[in-house]
């Protein structure tokens, strides 16, 4: 009888431990660090004549007669408008009496270079187009379109009030969070589309070409200038949008705004992009 | 006269049995449909697969079942074409990697 026990209890082990093990050893390779500091170095290397604070002004940094156009347009920027209407839905309680700065640390100022983080109780990513959404619906409103004005200006706010401050991305000692981030990276260089394209191959392989009349922007710092007014889009675009159009434009069905793909993306984006200043919110062509 | 006549007759009954009906639509569309579901699940669909299956139906609904059935094995072969896809990146992504 306590032969069959043990016998019952080794092979329940082996079980779990052959569940256990691919996740084990895909993430025992990864190494977020490294990662970083060669994505770094890449562009460092390609563009050598760009300060590494300059690559989170995307197409500006590479392209001389852009960069004094945006600097005039920077007079007036067009996501003034945005911000406005940020920092007053900020500040404008909900009908239960409380606002978002009751949602986060700081009350939600200076905190932008924080986000996304990975939650240890959810086991997921948070990202802070989510974070504010969970926020509305906590306190008895409507979540808002991750990809409308709205959350463009709520984000747009909060990203000026971390102007400045290093992107600072941290991935807990939770396999999971490994393994969003390494999932992160696998969407980023995994051709997708008709057309064949992964994310990389614009923002990596092309930064500073031409992709019709639009100069390709770096992948490193992309996301420090996020929420951006795109004048292609006529207004105000969110990490989201930004997410949802580029898997359009190489024809493949976007997924759903804020699906896990698309927060571990966010992740691994970010991360690689630690110590550089968040310059949001941006103004692109 | 005898010669033109069979001809004719030939000739129409090429064209009868090359026409699509409805069931041949039907056929295609669901081996399409297929496709394209397995392709969710492997979260990759394309839009022209979508857009392709949306013309098949549209066409199918007009009554042009060779248009639909035309457009229905388009989809199809998008479809299988974004599955080699996905299951071809699962490990030819590092080969972009910044190491």
């Amino acid at each position: 009888m306590k032969a069959r026990f043990a016998i019952g209890l080794v092979l329940a082990a082996l079980t779990a431990l052959s569940m256990s093990a691919p996740l084990t050893r895909a993430t025992e390779t990864v190494d977020p660090v490294a990662d970083a500091k060669a994505f770094r170095d890449y562009f460092v290397k390609k563009f050598p004549k760009v300060k590494l604070e300059d690559f989170v002004n995307g197409p500006y940094s590479m392209n001389e007669d852009m960069r004094k156009q945006w600097e005039e347009k920077e007079e007036f920027p067009p996501y003034e408008f945005a911000l406005d209407a940020g920092k007053e839905m900020f500040a404008k309680p909900f009908k239960n009496g409380k606002t978002y700065a009751d949602c986060f640390p700081n009350g939600g100022i200076g905190i932008r270079q924080n986000y996304p983080y990975f939650d240890e109780k959810e086991g997921k990513v948070v990202t802070l187009e989510l974070a504010l959404n969970r926020c509305r619906e906590a306190n008895g409103e409507a979540p808002v379109s991750y990809v409308k004005d709205d959350m463009a200006s709520l984000t747009a706010y909060m990203a000026f009030t971390s102007r400045g401050k290093p992107m600072d991305i941290k991935i807990p000692n939770d396999r999971r969070a490994l393994e969003a981030y390494e999932n992160g990276k696998r969407y980023f260089y995994t051709r997708r589309g008709q057309l064949n394209f992964a994310c990389a191959n614009c923002h990596v392989q092309s930064p500073g070409e031409r992709l019709r009349a639009e100069i390709l922007a770096p992948a490193l710092g992309i996301l420090n200038a996020m929420p951006i007014y795109r004048s292609e889009w006529a207004g105000m675009g969110t990490i989201s949008r930004r997410f949802v159009t580029c898997n359009s434009q190489t024809r493949a069905v976007p997924l759903e705004p804020q699906s896990d793909e698309y927060r571990d993306l966010e992740y691994y984006l970010s991360y690689v992009s630690n110590g550089l200043p968040i310059s949001g919110p941006g103004a692109r062509p | 006269m005898r010669v033109f006549l069979a001809i004719t007759l030939l000739i129409l009954g090429a064209s009868s049995a090359l026409a699509a009906s409805e069931a041949d639509f039907k056929a295609a569309y669901a081996s399409a449909e297929a496709a394209e579901k397995e392709a969710g699940t492997l979260r990759n669909q394309w839009l022209p697969t979508e857009t392709a299956l949306a013309a098949a139906k549209k066409a199918a609904a007009s009554g042009d079942f060779d248009a639909a059935t035309a457009q229905a094995k388009e989809a199809e072969a998008l479809a299988k074409a974004s599955i080699f896809q996905a299951t071809s990146e699962k490990e030819r992504w590092k080969d972009m990697e910044i190491h």
